[in-house]
């Protein structure tokens, strides 16, 4: 299985401060998957991404982009596609001029593909990107990433400043960009109903931290919901993983990363959504678990 | 062709209810033996949806025998759900009325008599899983 | 890289390098004449010049351009390079491109230069060609109305030769720092000007002297070469004479300094007030019989000389080389130190 983006006990600090915007970062992201990165704002996601794409240098640890070290060089840069917050691009230039650019800085530039795409979304190419709409300029930059034939494409928030119509839109064309091509893409949001649907892997940040790393379908599975009867203590149902417990005078609550089945019938048990999943994460204390090297690659 | 949707509030993971339409499509003969399914590529755009996902519902609905991959060209329905389970439905229907006036004698009202049967359903399912 | 590199540059380029041309226009239609007039009769050529209300604006035109070249090509092409892509964000855009932030900033930054020592190297060279017989007329001695100074003095030196290439390279070196230091455009603008200027003067007071052996004269005061001095006190009651100025026979040089030295050879700090009877009378007294002569006796008998150190005209070149080198060697390091600093976060 080949990795994506490896990371060891990767930190940074940003200058001279004391405070850790990312702190102990372990990680393995399997290829060929839709990685979702999940936290609040300020939890380090784009800190992250940013040193993922060589925008930023870590000061602590070790982290790979396909096998190698961020941005070392420009084979390396073509195959890896970087998305800023915001998706910048220059608002003085035209879109035909910012295609122009795509073509001459990669020697991989699909050029019939993008055009493709820019014709479908009925931008004309002459405009100024300064004067088309926040999710336009978000297709542009999404359109240029992946022109570029990337292997592996950074999304940092790409939809956070769009409205409901284009973030469908947005991730329309990602996810068949992902169907298309053999593609990784790792993307962050501060919101879970933007990755829902499109990733299949899912990462959860909070304080600078990794709380939980894995496939999104044996998270879901592993997790449950607890409720039964009040308990003395807050040690939860023998052999699972404790990630949130709230009591109330009578009923007790656990949301649980199982450890095996559940076979306590005092306690009812249901499935968790990936929201629940990710709210209980965000709020719990719980510490997180080192990735296990057991992931299915479903390509 | 058939055309997929998805609801992000049934708690039915995505792949799943993919699975369901393709199964419903084939009982009440929407689709029928020799038609295409949608494009992997073409139901992940429409969706936006990870086309992992719709990959593992075809594979799921191949396992079953309903759909076969011809490569290059797409997926095709091998089989039909139409005859036998129609023919079935009229009495299972009988059984669940009865059943179910039983229920409001005991003076189960609608919420509970839904949330008993959920918590059966979803019992019995992971123990046919298990 | 070639393509976006002009792309980004147009923008600034075009201006200056029209507003150039047009400055070049003028001097190459009125250049052929100057030649010609100052073939003709040399000694009137200035005189008769100076009257030429056109060509006296253009020869002030010229050397306000050839010093203003650097501060606009270092606020203005140097500074917004990589600030203005900080600013926008979109330094995330190019640099995640199949392109490396140092070859990205190899091409902005040698595109850039190479505009800029064609531009400034063609209008100094213009410049230099265009004033050329004026300034020989000067370095004759035939310096009159407008045109006085010569061409190696500090006021003009800036605006000839090779100087004014080296100048505009080091503060287009300055402004792409200072952009990506400061990371914002306007406020790189302001530091850029402000670096240049101060190197400018810095070099033209304490530097460019140094770079080439001044020579020096050493000779007696008569009333031939006193030119001026300079007194303490009012005119009833002179105090002392601070400082005495005599001309040497050299035309065209830059003085540096003009002291009197006592016999002994040590520099006078202040001359006795009976020294102010070789100036003459003040304005508006009738002079004494044989003061002044008694005066510059005094001077020779008591031993006074007056020392002169000097760049001659000669050195122009010699100095114009140095300093170029200098301040290219300046810009060098500066341009490494871009490379240094573009390595780091990019947040």
């Amino acid at each position: 299985m080949t990795t994506a983006l490896r990371t060891h006990e990767l930190g940074k600090r940003y200058g001279r401060s004391r405070h850790w915007a990312l702190k102990d970062c372990t990680l393995d992201l399997p290829t060929g998957r839709v990685v979702g990165l999940v936290g609040p704002n300020g939890a380090g996601k784009s800190t992250l991404l940013g040193l993922a794409a060589g925008m930023l240098v870590p000061t602590a640890g070790r982290i790979d982009v396909l096998g190698e070290a961020p941005s070392s060089g420009s084979e390396h840069l073509a195959r890896v596609g970087f998305v800023s917050q915001d998706a910048p691009t220059y608002r003085g230039m035209s879109v035909a001029d910012h295609l122009r650019l795509g073509a001459h800085l990669n020697p991989r530039w699909d050029d019939a593909l993008v055009r493709e795409r820019i014709d479908r979304l009925g931008i004309d190419p002459s405009r100024r990107t300064g004067s088309l709409s926040g999710g336009q300029r978000a297709q542009i930059a999404l359109t240029m990433a992946i022109g570029k034939r990337p292997e592996l494409l950074i999304l940092d928030e790409p939809v956070a400043a769009l409205d409901p119509l284009a973030r469908r839109e947005f991730m329309q064309d990602l996810m068949e960009a992902v169907a298309e091509q053999d593609l990784t893409v790792v993307l962050s949001s501060h919101l879970v109903s933007d990755l829902e649907r499109a990733c299949d892997y899912l990462v959860v940040l909070v304080d600078s931290q990794v709380r939980v790393a894995g496939d999104l379908e044996e998270l879901l599975a592993s997790h449950r919901r607890m409720t039964g009867a009040r308990r003395p203590s807050d040690v939860g149902p023998a052999g699972h993983h404790v990630v949130t417990a709230s009591h109330t005078d009578r009923q007790s609550t656990f949301v649980v990363r199982t450890g095996g089945p559940l076979v306590d019938p005092s306690w009812d048990a249901t499935p968790l959504g990936l929201e629940d999943l990710v709210l209980a994460y965000l709020r719990g204390d719980a510490s997180y678990e080192r990735p296990r090297p057991t992931v299915e690659v479903v390509r | 062709m058939i055309e997929f949707h998805l609801d992000s509030r049934s708690g039915v993971s995505a792949y799943l209810q993919l699975v369901q339409q393709v199964r419903r499509a084939l009982r009440l003969g929407l689709l029928s033996e020799g038609d295409q399914l949608p494009t992997v590529k073409d139901v992940a755009r429409q969706l936006a949806i990870n086309p992992n996902t719709v990959l593992k519902a075809y594979r799921d609905l191949e396992r079953d025998g309903l759909v076969a991959p011809r490569p290059g060209v797409g997926t095709f329905v091998t089989r039909t759900l139409t005859d036998n389970t129609l023919a079935a439905h009229g009495p299972l229907r009988t059984d669940l009325q009865r059943w179910l006036s039983k229920a409001r004698r005991a003076g189960l009202d609608d919420e509970s008599i839904e949330a008993l049967f959920m918590t059966t359903f979803r019992a019995a399912s992971e123990e046919d899983i298990a | 890289m070639i393509w976006l590199t002009w792309r980004q540059l147009r923008l600034q380029a075009v201006p200056v390098a029209a507003a150039v041309a047009l400055l070049l226009v003028a001097l190459a239609v009125t250049g052929p004449s100057l030649v010609d007039a100052a073939e003709d009769g040399a000694r009137s050529f200035l005189t008769g010049l100076s009257a030429d209300t056109f060509k006296v604006t253009l020869y002030y035109a010229g050397i306000a351009t050839a010093y203003a070249l650097p501060l606009v090509v270092g606020a203005f092409w140097g500074a917004p390079m990589v600030a203005r892509e900080l600013e926008a964000r979109t330094h995330r855009l190019v640099w995640s491109q199949s392109v490396t932030r140092t070859r990205w900033l190899a091409f902005k930054l040698l595109g850039a230069a190479a505009v800029t020592a064609t531009v400034a190297g063609l209008l100094s060279w213009a410049l230099t060609w265009w004033a050329g017989p004026i300034e020989r007329a000067i370095a004759a001695g035939e310096g009159t109305g407008p045109f006085m100074v010569s061409r190696i003095e500090p006021a003009l030196f800036g605006a000839r030769g090779t100087v004014p290439v080296a100048y505009a390279l080091l503060a287009l070196a300055f402004g792409v720092l200072a952009g990506l230091v400061i990371r914002r455009t306007v406020a790189a603008m302001a530091v850029t000007l402000v670096l240049v200027v101060a190197t400018q003067l810095l070099v033209v007071s304490m530097v460019r002297s140094q770079l080439a052996e001044p020579e020096t004269i050493t000779t007696p005061i008569t009333e031939e070469n006193l030119v001026g001095l300079m007194i303490s006190g009012d005119a009833d009651t002179i105090e002392n004479v601070m400082q005495i100025q005599v001309d040497t026979a050299e035309t065209g040089e830059w003085e540096l300094s003009n002291l009197t030295l006592d016999a002994d050879g040590e520099r006078m700090r202040t001359l006795p007030a009976w020294v102010a009877d070789c100036g003459g009378p003040p304005p508006g007294e009738r002079a004494q019989a044989g003061a002044r002569e008694a005066c510059f006796e005094r001077l020779a008998d008591e031993g006074y000389e007056q020392q002169v150190t000097f760049h001659p005209t000669s050195s122009f070149w010699t100095l114009q080389w140095r300093e170029s080198a200098l301040l290219l060697v300046l810009a060098l390091g500066l341009g490494g130190l871009c490379f240094w600093r573009i390595r780091g976060d990019a947040p």
